[in-house]
């Protein structure tokens, strides 16, 4: 009963000055605004971040060739062409691992009557799909027996069809790579951006030993540029990892002290870097604008010491008729928390605009949620509790006599 | 035996600090007054009356003495009770009025209820009630500044009087009145005291007001020099 009465006052005072409320308002509205727009923002980011991730497949290794010394000379990850399909064949072999497939890849021309597209190459084995978390939208998978005669099958990326056929359905028709027909057997469901921001389905997969014999034009027979592993849980990650190493070292006769001439990296692991640079940068923009915040929250408090040196003859006469001290703080800590909230509404109002225009303007993934918007009415509250509780005690510890003495 | 007086005041001691030392305001001032009686305080100005008058309000504390209220000790009670007594025991009417300029009238008078946390029908029927009782019923949706003077000094009244109070204390009530709003409005302390039994404690400085009363105190220099007979205040 007290509160309804209390805040029909808050909102008679706050429409008594409304210029100076509306200013006051401001601070909260930018500052609600900044948060709900940032956390849109950065919950974007870690949205398609996650997107990414989880189109990688999971519990997943890279074993890259390279970090060779050859002649002193140390080279990257990839420079020289150590593994082989056998090496991928014994590591699949192993006990914690799901499963190992291969990748020789290269760039090439890929013609379809008039058309062509330049896009990337990879030679793989029918484990490829489920390893790399590809779904088929049409067509058919390649099978052990594709990789085993190195027949001329290709199955196209969801932008490489796009580019070849337009709408036209690819499944059965003939492309032409390096001079080579190959027949389309399936096309890819689109699986949009990696992590690194490269298009996904801008591929072409091929049997793998059709690559290496026909496409790549490699110097070492049964090279592959790399396999992606799969363990067969998150917790045999660090075990299957050890296994891999001691493999690969054990095949390429490499003698203890050696450096290895092949790199395995968890990519989950770095997956899950990403996400927490996503995640850290989401909450480094939510931090900065908390700041304009806690800015808004001292202008309200600057306003209502204000008002309470204005009204200081109100506060001696009602402490006259009886009002307690709590009856006068409560009074002034309403006013504080409803210019507050009043703020915050129309603040997020401006936040989720500003968010959708920056979506609109830059294609920029935002997500809004509902938590965001309630976080933003708790802070804004708890700001006009704290920046409202010092000037409505400076009111209420008041002496009624020397405040009804105010001139 | 007599019953406990309504208010007793002995050796009460006011003085204010200030930079150039402690300034005594009233001097070991002691004085009775017994429920149902009409008081006038006069005295020249700075002869601490309204610091007396202030402090039998409740509103400011003696730096010695004793003050009882209905034979409680004032000294002993913390700012919620001293609250709780100016919203029930004291009507509070001032000099300059002092109605919350943007409430209504009904809304002011209503004021002292909220705080004794009565719910909103009830406090705005008494509040209507109150308005009506000193002729003002049909501005009860006006604000202060929209009626006169004496009418402003009724509503006041009307607002001291919500709360029920034993006690009403008026400094300088018909200080900013012409003579004939000031006697309409003493006629109505007179009619409260004599037909209601509320005490009423007035300070003034006009004689004429003085003589609604039936006992005269006279402030010289924080001291009490008379104490007794409206008609000996002349001499």
């Amino acid at each position: 009963m007290m509160i309804g009465v209390m805040l029909g006052e808050a909102w008679h005072a706050m429409g008594a000055n409304r210029m100076r409320t509306f200013l006051t308002m401001l601070g909260m509205v930018i500052g609600v605004g900044a948060v709900i727009l940032m956390m849109a923002i950065g919950q974007g980011v870690q949205y398609s971040v996650n997107q990414s991730i989880a189109s990688m497949g999971s519990n997943l290794f890279l074993v890259v060739s390279g970090s060779t010394t050859s002649g002193g000379v140390r080279m990257g990850g990839g420079a020289a062409p150590t593994l082989t399909l056998s090496d991928a064949e014994a590591i699949a072999e192993l006990p914690n691992i799901a499963a190992a497939a291969p990748v020789a890849s290269g760039t090439a021309q890929v013609i379809n009557g008039p058309n062509n597209w330049s896009t990337g190459i990879s030679g793989v084995t029918p484990d490829y799909l489920e390893v790399a978390n590809w779904e088929l939208a049409d067509g058919y998978w390649m099978a052990d027996s594709d990789v085993r005669s190195a027949t001329r099958v290709a199955v196209l990326g969801n932008t490489v069809a796009q580019n070849l056929f337009g709408d036209e359905n690819p499944v059965g028709k003939t492309i032409r790579i390096k001079q080579s027909p190959f027949i389309v057997i399936g096309v890819l469901a689109p699986k949009g951006q990696a992590l690194d921001g490269r298009d996904q389905d801008d591929t072409v997969l091929v049997p793998v030993r059709t690559a290496q014999r026909q496409l790549l034009g490699q110097q070492f027979q049964n090279a592959v540029r790399h396999i992606m592993v799969q363990a067969v849980s998150a917790e045999a990650m660090p075990q299957a990892e050890r296994d891999m190493n001691d493999l690969l070292r054990q095949r390429h006769r490499i003698r203890a002290g050696a450096d290895d001439d092949f790199t395995v990296r968890n990519m989950t692991a770095m997956a899950n870097t990403a996400a927490e640079t996503a995640k850290l940068m989401s909450l480094l923009l939510g931090a900065i604008a908390s700041i304009s915040l806690v800015v808004g929250g001292v202008g309200i408090m600057n306003i209502m010491l204000v008002s309470v040196t204005e009204r200081t003859r109100e506060i001696g006469i009602r402490m006259a008729i009886g009002a307690r001290k709590r009856d006068i703080l409560t009074q002034f800590l309403l006013e504080a928390i409803s210019i507050s909230i009043a703020g915050c509404t129309i603040g997020v109002a401006l936040g989720v605009g500003g968010a959708l225009l920056v979506n609109h303007l830059t294609q920029t993934p935002i997500v809004i949620t509902f938590a965001s918007i309630a976080l933003g009415f708790a802070v804004a509250t708890a700001v006009g509790v704290f920046f409202g509780y010092y000037p409505a005690h400076q009111a209420a510890r008041l002496r009624p006599i020397e405040a009804l003495r105010y001139q | 035996m007599q019953a406990a007086p309504l208010i007793r005041i002995s050796h009460l001691k006011k003085q204010y600090e200030t930079d150039a030392g402690p300034v005594p305001v009233l001097h070991d001032v002691s004085l009775d007054i017994q429920e149902g009686e009409f008081v006038a305080i006069m005295g020249p100005s700075g002869s601490g009356k309204s610091t007396f008058m202030n402090i039998l309000g409740c509103l400011d504390i003696p730096t010695g003495g004793r003050y009882e209220l209905q034979g409680h000790d004032v000294g002993q009670m913390d700012s919620d009770e001293l609250a709780r007594l100016r919203n029930h025991v004291i009507g509070f009417v001032f000099q300059g009025f002092n109605l919350l300029p943007r409430a209504n009238l009904e809304t002011n008078v209503a004021l002292p209820l909220l705080y004794a946390r009565i719910g909103k029908s009830e406090r705005l029927e008494r509040a209507r009630n109150l308005l009506t009782q000193t002729g003002l019923g049909k501005y009860a949706e006006s604000l202060p500044n929209q009626i006169s003077g004496g009418q402003q000094q009724r509503v006041a009244i009307a607002r001291a009087l919500a709360g029920k109070p034993r006690l009403i204390l008026a400094d300088e009530p018909t200080g900013n009145l012409d003579s004939h709003t000031s006697q309409e409005i003493m006629d109505i302390f007179t009619r409260l005291n004599a037909e209601d039994g509320i005490t009423i404690v007035l300070v003034t400085h006009e004689p004429d007001i003085a003589q609604y009363a039936k006992r005269l105190v006279r402030f010289v220099d924080g001291h009490i020099v008379h104490d007794g007979g409206v008609h000996e205040a002349a001499a």
